[in-house]
């Protein structure tokens, strides 16, 4: 850094950089949502083999992080389904 | 049997054709059989940029639809003995190339030539999917720039999901080919840096072309950048490229960055 830069404008390559790395960490998250929606599926054929439930209240999710990515699954079993399946 | 590079990035105008042409006549330099593939059906430009668009007769889909075969379409450069060109069609049909019929071509090319070179058209579509498909290697062309870089990424991601490669669960070899690169600006903090790129990418690197006007010069009197000027900043970046393709390590010099005081002080008036 010299003197000149004082009178420049202000470095615009971070900005580039970092909107870049927060952007591409979004993107190659959702980008495994061709994942996410086999897993649904199957996952419902699993469950729905012993209760009966609703294709709607079933959530699946994918949250990827620096080392790991976690699956979460949220099902949601009407009080009367499972007192059907038993 | 020959290996299969695709060159590739997502987005238009980042110098895929410049580089498919260069680094195809810097392999054939070497005295190499090489044969350039352009996949850009209803635009091509590779016969235009290697000086060959007077000779076309006979295109990649005559020979896939059987009206020709491979040796009638295949173009031998004027210049080099083992530099061959299949064109595009002009056609607007965008089912012309099939998969069955890229798949015939490309082997036998693989078995005719030491390296095919796939020239893919810009975007995530048919056309760009099937110029990877057959791929050993990839080469990822990107500029220092937010938005090349992003449609790099997704491109990445395609050579890992849709090449027969993936497919088999094999590892699909990808090369970045940092191109237009200007070390002054980005010095100066105003261009991506080639680190900046590799870290945001993460596939190794294999040559840095910097911007250079020897490029369109190049492109006017329509011969390979290495072919125009072999002395040319770009020329000697896509020869480098060139022979670590082959597997020669070389060590990855920035053009452009050892610049002097006087440099520095013309570097910046020019900005």
């Amino acid at each position: 850094m010299s003197i000149f830069d004082l009178f420049r404008k202000q470095r615009s390559a971070p900005m580039a950089r970092e909107r870049l790395q927060v952007l591409l960490a979004h993107e190659r998250a959702s980008s495994s949502s061709d994942l996410v929606a086999v897993l649904r599926e199957e996952i419902l054929a699993v469950i729905a083999k012993h209760v009966q439930l609703d294709a709607d209240r079933v959530k699946i999710k994918v949250d990827r992080e620096e080392t790991v990515s976690i699956l979460e699954i949220d099902v949601e079993i009407p009080l009367d389904a499972s007192l059907k399946a038993a | 049997m020959g290996k299969v590079i695709v060159v590739t990035s997502g987005k238009g105008g980042v110098g895929k054709t410049t580089s498919s042409a260069a680094l195809g006549a810097a392999l054939a330099q070497k005295g190499e059989k090489v044969a350039v593939v352009d996949f850009d059906v209803g635009l091509r430009n590779l016969d235009l940029v290697m000086g060959a668009e007077r000779r076309v007769v006979y295109d990649i889909v005559n020979v896939i639809q059987g009206d020709a075969k491979l040796p009638q379409a295949l173009i031998r450069d004027k210049r080099l003995e083992t530099l061959f060109l299949l064109p595009a069609s002009q056609t607007r049909d965008k089912d012309a190339l099939t998969p069955e019929g890229v798949e015939t071509v490309i082997n036998e090319l693989k078995r005719y030539f030491d390296w095919v070179i796939c020239d893919s058209p810009a975007g995530i579509e048919r056309g760009a999917t099937l110029a990877m498909r057959h791929a050993d290697i990839a080469v990822v062309v990107t500029n220092p720039e937010v938005s090349s870089v992003r449609d790099s990424d997704r491109i990445i991601g395609l050579l890992d999901a849709k090449t027969l490669k993936a497919e088999r669960g094999e590892r699909m070899e990808k090369h970045l080919l940092l191109t237009r690169y200007d070390a002054a600006r980005a010095e100066r903090g105003d261009m991506l840096k080639v680190d900046d790129v590799l870290e945001i990418l993460s596939i190794p690197l294999i040559g840095i072309i910097p911007e250079s006007m020897d490029v369109l010069r190049a492109s006017n009197i329509g011969a390979p950048v290495t072919l125009a000027d072999t002395n040319s900043a770009p020329a000697q970046a896509y020869f480098d490229a060139a022979r670590r393709l082959s597997g020669e390590v070389i060590p990855i010099t920035i053009p452009g960055e050892k610049r002097g005081l006087f440099g520095k002080i013309f570097g910046r008036k020019a900005a």
